[in-house]
C-alpha cells in the first residue's frame, strides 16, 4: 500500500511537472476512493462524492499525431495493458485475447476509409480499445447485467463471477472489443501481476479503463506507458476543465462509427 | 399413457437404439467440452456463435410450425386436422427441448444458466426468449397432454384448456419473433440489421414445421399404419408452398435492397454467402456450395410441390419435396443466416468458420435427443388414436 | 403389502447405501482442521473471528459487489495497516498460504469455491513472477 502510494505520489508529481494529467488525476481523485486515502480515511465508510448534475465520464483521447512520431509508444501501451491485467497470449486469432491492441486505420474506421487516404493515416497502425459507449449495446443485450455501465464514472464493466458465457454481448459490440476465454487462460499467462485476478475459461472479458488503478489514483496502465509524450490523455469528459475537454475543444476528434448511436468515450485526433 | 412407449416393434426398438448411440456420442463430446471448454468448438473471437446457436434458431421455427396446425384446428373449426394437430404440440415439445439444450450446450459457463433468472434483465432480448420459450414448452406439454388424455376417454376435453390452446397461438409467434430480434437489434452487423428478419423467420418456420409434419405422417403411415387423411395432407402442403414462397420473396428483398442500395455494409454478407467474399487477395467462400445447393432445393422442391401429381398423388415425390424444402431452409437459417452475419467482423477482418467434429458430435446428440422426444411422443398419439379406434 | 420380500431388503439396501460415508467412518466426522492463522504474527481480521468462520463467503460476496458493480474501493483499516477489499488484495496479505489457511477447511467441508479459477494464491503469483 505505501508502495502504491509513493507511486502514485510519485505520478502525480511527474504530472504536475510536465503540465499535463494533473486535473484529470485531481478530478479523478476527488471522486474516486482515493479520498478515502486523503482525507476520509478517519471515517473509512466514507461516501463517494456526488458525481453531480451531469456526472462523471471517463474518456480518451488517442493522438495519432504522437503515435505517428514515436510508433514504439503503441506497443509500449499495449504491453503495459497485458501485464496489468494478466493477458494471456494466445498466438492465434480464433482464440486471442486483446483489450487494446493495433490495427490499420481502415479496420478502426471501416467507414470512414476513402479512396486515396493520407499517407501517415494509411500506413500508421491505430490503438483500438472499448469505447466505453455511453449507450452501450452489448450492456442492453447481457442477459444477467454481468456487463454494465458504472453509475459513478460511465465506464462500462465487467462481472466475470456472473457472466454466463452466452457471447451476446461480442455479438452486440460493434467495435470487435470484446474477447471469450475460450479455455483456460492461466497457460498462456507469461507472468502474472500478483494485485491483479486471471479470468476463467467460459467468461468474456475487455477493457475495464483500469478501474482498479483509477482507485489508487492512478492512470490506466496505456495512459501511463505514454506519460510525457501526450499521445493518450485520460480525464472526466463532463468536466470542462479537465484536460481532456480542453483538447478536444482545440483539436478535431473523431470516434468509431458514431452513426450507430453508441456515443463511444474514446477520441482520435489524426 | 407413458406405457404405451414401452410396447413396440423390433424396428421400432433398434430405432431408439441407434438414436441412444448418437446421444451417448453427444454426451461423450459435451464431458469433453465442459472439461476443456469452448475451445474445442470451431468457434472464434470473430465468429462467436456456431453450430450451436444456429441449431436453435432454427429449431425455434419448427417449434412455432406447429402453431399452423393448432392454429386452422382451434380457430378457425378445420376439422381434417383433428387426428394431426396433436403431433403439431408434440413436434413442438421435442423442438424447444432441442433449443434448450442447444443453450446450455453454447454457454460458457453451463452452471451459470440460473442467473438468467436470479438477475433478470427486461433490457436483454435473451430474457424474453427465455420466458416464451419456456411458457411455449409449458403450453405444449399442458394442452398436448390433456386433449390427447380426453381423446383417450373419448370426452370433449375440458373447457378451460381451450384458454391454454388459444394463448399458445401468440406464443408461438413470439418465439420466432423474439428470437429474430436477438439478431436485428445488434447495430454494426448489417446482415443481421433488418425489420425483415421476424417475418422472414416465421415464413420459413411455417413451412419448415409442417415439412416436418408430412414427412412424419408419411413415415407413421408406413411404420405404424396411421393415416393422417389425404384432406389434411392436402391443407399441409398448400400452407408449406405459402410459406415457402414468402420465404423466398422475403430473402429476395434482402437481396434487392443490398445490391441496389450499392451500400457494401448490406452486401458484404449476401455475397460472402452467395460468391465469396474477396478481401486483401483471398476469397472466402466456405458457404457457397451450401447456399447454392439450398437454393436449388428451394426451388426444386417449390417446382415439385406446383404440380399437382407429385404433390397429391405420388407420396414418395411428396416426401422428397418436403426433405428438399426442410434442408433449403435448414441450410438457410441453420447454417447461413447466423454464421454470415459475423462475416466480416466489425473491423472488416474475415474469420471463416468451420465446426469441429467434437462440436458436430454435440450437435448431432441433441438431434438425436429430439428424435427420441419425437419418436416417444409420436407413439403415445399413434397408440391413443389405435386404441380409440378398436 | 404385495412384494414385501423384495420391498423391504431393497428399502435396506438403499438406506445403508446412502448413509455409507457415514458409518464408513465410524460415526465420526474426523478430525477438524486447524487453518494457519496468518505468518506475519496479524492478530485482528477485518472482521470478528467468529463472523469470519461464519460468514466470509458472504463478506467476500459483498465486497465483490462493491469493488465491481458498485465502484466503491474504499480501503479497510484495521489495527493501522490499509487493505483493499479484495481476496488478492487484504485476505492475502496475511493468509498468505492458501493451502494452509482456505483448503485445509475446504477440503474437510468437501466445498470447492471457484475464487482460485481467477484469482491468484500468492504462490501461484510466485510461480509466474513479474520481472519489472
Amino acid at each position: 500500500m505505501d508502495n502504491q502510494r509513493r507511486k502514485f505520489l510519485k505520478l502525480a508529481g511527474a504530472a504536475a511537472l510536465a503540465g499535463i494529467g494533473a486535473p484529470t488525476l485531481v478530478r479523478l481523485s476527488s471522486s474516486s476512493a482515493l479520498a478515502a486515502e486523503h482525507g476520509a480515511s478517519a471515517e473509512p465508510h466514507g461516501k463517494t462524492i456526488d458525481p453531480g448534475p451531469q456526472g462523471i465520464r471517463l474518456g480518451m483521447i488517442i493522438d495519432m499525431r504522437k503515435f505517428t512520431e514515436q510508433p514504439m509508444l503503441l506497443d509500449r501501451a499495449v504491453t503495459a495493458c497485458n501485464e496489468a491485467h494478466n493477458i494471456p497470449l494466445i498466438d492465434s486469432a480464433k482464440s486471442e485475447i486483446k483489450w487494446i491492441w493495433k490495427t490499420p486505420f481502415e479496420n478502426a474506421f471501416p467507414e470512414q476509409s476513402s479512396y486515396h487516404m493520407a499517407k501517415n493515416v494509411k500506413d500508421s497502425e491505430f490503438l483500438v480499445l472499448c469505447n466505453h459507449c455511453d449507450e452501450p449495446p452489448c450492456v442492453r443485450a447481457c442477459p444477467t447485467q454481468a456487463t454494465f455501465k458504472l453509475k459513478t464514472n460511465g465506464i462500462v464493466a465487467m462481472d466475470y463471477h456472473r457472466c454466463i458465457g452466452c457471447r451476446f454481448c461480442m455479438a452486440a459490440c460493434p467495435y470487435g472489443a470484446r474477447s471469450f476465454n475460450w479455455e483456460d487462460p492461466r497457460p498462456y499467462i507469461k507472468k502474472y501481476n500478483k494485485d491483479f485476478a486471471t479470468r476463467m475459461r467460459g467468461v468474456v472479458e475487455k477493457c475495464t479503463f483500469c478501474a482498479e488503478r483509477l482507485a489508487l489514483g492512478l492512470e490506466p496502465a496505456c495512459v501511463e506507458a505514454c506519460q510525457g509524450t501526450g499521445a493518450m490523455v485520460f480525464g472526466d469528459l463532463n468536466d470542462g476543465q479537465s484536460e481532456i475537454r480542453q483538447l478536444l475543444d482545440q483539436e478535431f476528434a473523431i470516434q468509431r462509427n458514431p452513426s450507430l448511436g453508441t456515443k463511444p468515450s474514446v477520441f482520435y485526433i489524426v | 399413457m407413458i406405457e404405451k412407449t414401452l410396447k413396440g416393434k423390433p424396428a421400432y426398438w433398434i430405432w431408439l437404439a441407434v438414436l441412444g448411440m448418437f446421444i451417448a456420442v453427444g454426451v461423450a463430446c459435451y464431458a469433453r467440452q465442459y472439461l476443456f471448454g469452448l475451445g474445442l468448438t470451431g468457434m472464434s473471437r470473430d465468429v462467436s456463435w456456431g453450430l450451436y446457436i444456429s441449431q436453435f434458431t432454427f429449431l425455434v421455427g419448427v417449434a412455432a410450425g406447429g402453431v399452423m396446425l393448432v392454429l386452422p384446428y382451434y380457430v378457425h373449426d378445420y376439422k381434417a386436422f383433428g387426428k394431426i394437430t396433436i403431433l403439431g404440440e408434440f413436434l413442438a415439445i421435442a423442438a424447444i427441448i432441442m433449443c434448450l439444450l442447444f443453450i446450455m450446450a453454447d454457454l460458457g459457463q453451463p452452471l451459470r444458466a440460473l442467473n438468467v433468472l436470479l438477475y433478470p434483465t427486461p433490457s436483454s432480448m435473451l430474457f424474453y426468449d427465455m420466458l416464451v420459450l419456456n411458457g411455449y414448452l409449458f403450453l405444449n406439454i399442458l394442452c398436448g397432454w390433456v386433449i390427447l388424455t380426453a381423446e383417450r376417454k373419448q370426452v370433449h376435453p375440458p373447457k378451460w384448456i381451450y384458454f391454454f390452446v388459444y394463448l399458445s397461438i401468440p406464443f408461438a409467434i413470439s418465439i420466432h419473433t423474439v428470437t429474430a430480434m436477438l439478431y436485428c437489434g445488434l447495430p454494426g452487423r448489417h446482415f443481421w440489421l433488418s425489420a425483415i428478419i421476424a417475418p422472414r423467420f416465421l415464413a420459413s418456420a411455417f413451412a419448415a414445421g409442417p415439412a416436418l409434419i408430412v414427412l412424419a405422417c408419411l413415415i407413421l403411415k408406413r411404420v405404424a399404419n396411421f393415416d393422417a387423411g389425404k384432406k389434411a395432407m392436402n391443407k399441409l402442403v398448400t400452407i408449406i408452398i405459402y410459406a415457402a414462397l414468402l420465404n423466398t420473396f422475403f430473402v429476395l428483398l434482402e437481396v434487392f435492397v443490398g445490391y441496389y442500395s450499392n451500400i457494401p455494409g448490406h452486401k458484404h454478407s449476401i455475397e460472402y454467402l452467395f460468391f465469396g467474399l474477396e478481401h486483401h487477395g483471398t476469397i472466402y467462400n466456405n458457404l457457397v456450395p451450401f447456399m447454392w445447393t439450398a437454393v436449388v432445393l428451394n426451388f426444386g422442391a417449390l417446382g415439385l410441390f406446383a404440380w399437382p401429381y407429385a404433390r397429391k398423388n405420388n407420396e414418395f415425390l411428396l416426401g422428397l419435396s418436403c426433405v428438399m424444402i426442410f434442408f433449403a431452409l435448414w441450410i438457410d437459417k441453420g447454417l447461413g443466416f447466423v454464421f454470415a452475419g459475423f462475416i466480416p467482423n466489425p473491423l472488416h477482418e474475415i474469420t471463416e468458420y468451420i465446426p469441429t467434429a467434437n462440436e458436430i458430435g454435440i450437435t448431432l446428440g441433441i438431434w438425436a435427443v429430439g428424435f427420441l422426444v419425437v419418436t416417444l411422443l409420436f407413439k403415445i398419439a399413434v397408440s391413443v388414436e389405435h386404441e380409440i379406434e378398436k | 403389502m404385495y412384494n414385501k420380500g423384495t420391498i423391504i431388503p431393497g428399502l435396506i439396501i438403499f438406506v445403508l447405501f446412502v448413509t455409507f460415508p457415514i458409518w464408513f467412518n465410524g460415526l465420526k466426522a474426523g478430525t477438524p482442521p486447524k487453518p494457519e492463522l496468518p505468518p506475519g504474527g496479524e492478530k485482528k481480521c477485518v472482521e470478528s473471528v467468529e463472523y469470519m468462520r461464519v460468514n466470509h463467503m458472504q463478506l467476500l460476496n459483498k465486497w465483490r459487489d462493491n469493488v465491481l458493480r458498485d465502484d466503491n474501493r474504499e480501503i479497510i483499516t484495521v489495527d493501522g495497516k490499509n487493505y483493499r477489499k479484495g481476496l488478492q488484495m487484504a485476505c492475502m496479505q496475511c493468509h498468505s498460504n492458501k493451502e494452509k489457511f482456505c483448503d485445509n477447511c475446504h477440503t474437510y467441508a468437501a466445498v470447492t469455491p471457484y475464487c482460485w479459477d481467477c484469482h491468484l494464491s500468492p504462490k501461484e503469483a510466485a510461480s509466474k513472477e513479474e520481472t519489472q
